[in-house]
């Protein structure tokens, strides 16, 4: 058995936890564009939720995978997409380099505050020019005695106003390529770090997203993440977890908007009965959950995989790819057995439709996970 | 002196309820497990801070059920509850609140220098409230019911501050005090994630009726209260009528003539 009675004690907290403080101002976030992410992940701090398979030297958890897949879960249920992202960001994104690559110094400066809460962390990766090709950025780092010298932009960075850290993929060497990549902890009071704008986005409106700028902005040598030239490994392997944590939370999105067109349809009369009595609807619904229960065994797979050490990259890949195409249909239909009440924000599902569109991009967009899974496969042509 | 939170494990506040030919039952589609009765939450919260902040050396938690209490009680340990004890015995099985209340005062006359007892005010399932009060009578103890503030604890005496329907009074009291919480005492913290950790690895004694010395009947046959008829309450049943007439003040006037003649006003 996957859980255990310590994994639902846990897990009716941290549901507890959402609807106490997440749930009541999710509105008030969304309106606002923005969440108080310090505030917020002070109170997760507390709880300990920050850090939960991180060494307990530091203030983690020091226990398995399976306590964050709770915690994503669970966050996954909150009636938005911004803030569950932005906590996955500060849990299973910007920080898993630093505390299993990172040095004593490094985890005691940064690792630990982002456990605790004290501090909110981003990741770095993608640029105006360089999204899904992670080997294409420019963003360049030129060693000066202990110092790096770091000049360049990111693009689509979540928390990217608020942030106190960057986990920062930037170019050490060589122009083009994975080689010569260095992941450097940035902390945003760097002089010469600065927030270009805000970005307005489709959907997740009460997550900040940033286009950042950096310009002559010095870091110590000793802010860098293993080795220099080892950076897209350590992002790649960064990237698997980053798209185990979208996978999970997805999946308790999606069938919390399931179960919610379900109450919908059930109370809704049309034509003298009840919408959901149409064998259409609840043909199409009972589809839907056989998709999200395929999903949810898929998705734990890969969690089984995660803790025994082994890598998911093929699995999780069709995770991601599955998880963004499922929420992507079920937010179409369950917009459309709402009808216009799924067009109005007086209902949950308009801001889900929007929200949900988001897993087919970020994090690697569906065709890049198509690419992962072709090349592992075999079948990816060559020199594509 | 301890203090000593008394709670319940109860079905969540998400089960369903239902009578089926007299027989009660509470299901919980979503799967969820039994809970600490809500109202406790706050009783077990209070007993913290009277630890925390009154000079309490130990914060017990103590429950009597069926041996599947013990998961409320773990509950109350990962609040931070030093110590949980589970007070189970076959023969306690169908007690009425008296019954309850003799088993309940036993066990506290177990527990070494316990001088505060909280309660909840009621329990969201048998919803009597009575218990706390017969704990006292049968310990000889103050009982104080609707307390909205500890104030102070000083000396033998406590002082607190009961929350009334028209407004709030002070009293003070000689220690050892009964005593049942409303839910503007305090905002229960979460049970933090060591807390939840430390609980499941916590072992949870067990007193049986052989452990304790009971004064008076105990179980389903010595239960003075008769659940013979249980049944859910008839679905209303309503009708809609709708006054007709060529103007609003003639409609008007035909609704308080209907209005009169219901005896509503």
């Amino acid at each position: 058995m996957d859980f255990t009675h310590e994994h639902e004690m846990f897990r009716q907290m941290v549901r507890k936890f959402v609807q106490t403080e997440i749930d009541p101002h999710i509105d008030e976030w969304e309106e606002a564009r923005i969440f108080p992410a310090h505030d917020l992940f002070k109170k997760m701090g507390n709880l300990g939720l920050l850090g939960l398979t991180y060494p307990e030297q530091y203030g983690g958890g020091g226990v398995d995978y399976w306590y964050n897949a709770i915690l994503l879960e669970e966050v996954g249920r909150t009636q938005c997409g911004g803030v569950p992202m932005a906590i996955a960001v500060q849990t299973d994104m910007a920080t898993p380099a630093l505390a299993e690559h990172g040095n004593d110094y490094q985890k005691e400066t940064f690792l630990k505050p982002a456990i605790a809460g004290d501090a909110v962390f981003s990741i770095a990766v993608s640029e105006p020019d360089a999204g899904s090709d992670v080997a294409a950025i420019r963003t360049r780092a030129v060693l000066d005695g202990d110092e790096y010298v770091i000049n360049g932009s990111k693009m689509w960075i979540t928390n990217g106003t608020q942030a106190d850290f960057l986990c920062l993929l930037t170019r050490t060497s060589g122009d083009y390529g994975f080689r010569g990549m260095s992941l450097i902890v940035v902390p945003t009071s760097t002089p010469g770090f600065s927030v270009s704008r805000k970005l307005e986005k489709l959907g997740n409106h009460s997550s900040d997203t940033a286009i950042l700028s950096f310009d002559n902005m010095r870091v110590p040598v000793r802010n860098r993440i293993g080795a220099e030239g080892m950076g897209f490994m350590l992002q790649m392997r960064q990237f698997q977890q980053e798209r185990l944590a979208a996978v999970l939370m997805s999946l308790s999105g999606v069938e919390q908007i399931i179960r919610t067109t379900i109450n919908y349809t059930r109370e809704r009369h049309a034509f003298g009965k009840p919408l959901l009595n149409n064998q259409w609807i609840y043909f199409k619904i009972s589809e839907l959950l056989t998709e999200v229960e395929a999903q949810r065994q898929l998705a734990y797979h890969c969690v089984r995989r995660f803790v025994a050490g082994e890598d998911i990259t093929r699995e999780v890949s069709m995770a991601k790819l599955k998880g963004g195409r499922l929420a992507r249909e079920a937010a179409d239909w369950c917009l459309q057995f709402h009808g216009g009440m799924g067009y109005v924000e007086e209902y949950p599902m308009a801001r889900y439709f929007r929200d949900s569109r988001l897993m087919s991009i970020g994090g690697g967009a569906d065709e890049i996970m198509l690419r992962i899974i072709a090349k592992l496969e075999g079948i990816l042509p060559e020199g594509e | 002196m301890k203090v000593v939170v008394c709670t319940k494990q109860t079905p969540s506040t998400t089960a369903v309820f239902s009578v089926n030919n007299g027989a009660v039952s509470w299901e919980d589609s979503g799967g969820k497990p039994n809970v600490v009765n809500p109202w406790d939450e706050y009783a077990v919260e209070e007993a913290i801070r009277v630890k925390e902040n009154h000079g309490a050396s130990q914060a017990i938690a103590l429950t009597m059920g069926t041996p599947d209490s013990q998961e409320a009680l773990k509950t109350c340990l990962a609040m931070g509850c030093d110590e949980a004890i589970l007070v189970s015995d076959p023969s306690f099985a169908g007690s009425d609140t008296l019954g309850t209340a003799r088993i309940l005062a036993a066990a506290l006359e177990k527990i070494d220098g316990a001088k505060v007892v909280i309660f909840g005010k009621q329990a969201i399932d048998g919803d009597t409230g009575l218990t706390p009060v017969q704990v006292a009578r049968k310990l000889g103890w103050t009982p104080v019911t609707y307390v909205s503030a500890i104030k102070e604890i000083k000396g033998h005496t406590i002082t607190l501050e009961r929350l009334l329907e028209d407004g709030k009074e002070t009293v003070t009291t000689d220690l050892p005090v009964v005593i049942s919480v409303v839910k503007e005492i305090n905002e229960p913290r979460y049970p933090s994630f060591m807390g939840i950790r430390k609980a499941n690895r916590a072992t949870i004694p067990t007193w049986s009726a052989a452990d304790l010395n009971i004064s008076g009947g105990v179980g389903a046959g010595a239960s003075q209260a008769d659940w013979s008829h249980v049944y859910a309450i008839p679905a209303r049943e309503g009708s809609v009528e709708i006054i007709e007439g060529d103007s609003v003040e003639e409609k008007v006037a035909a609704l308080v003539d209907k209005l009169f003649e219901e005896k509503v006003i």
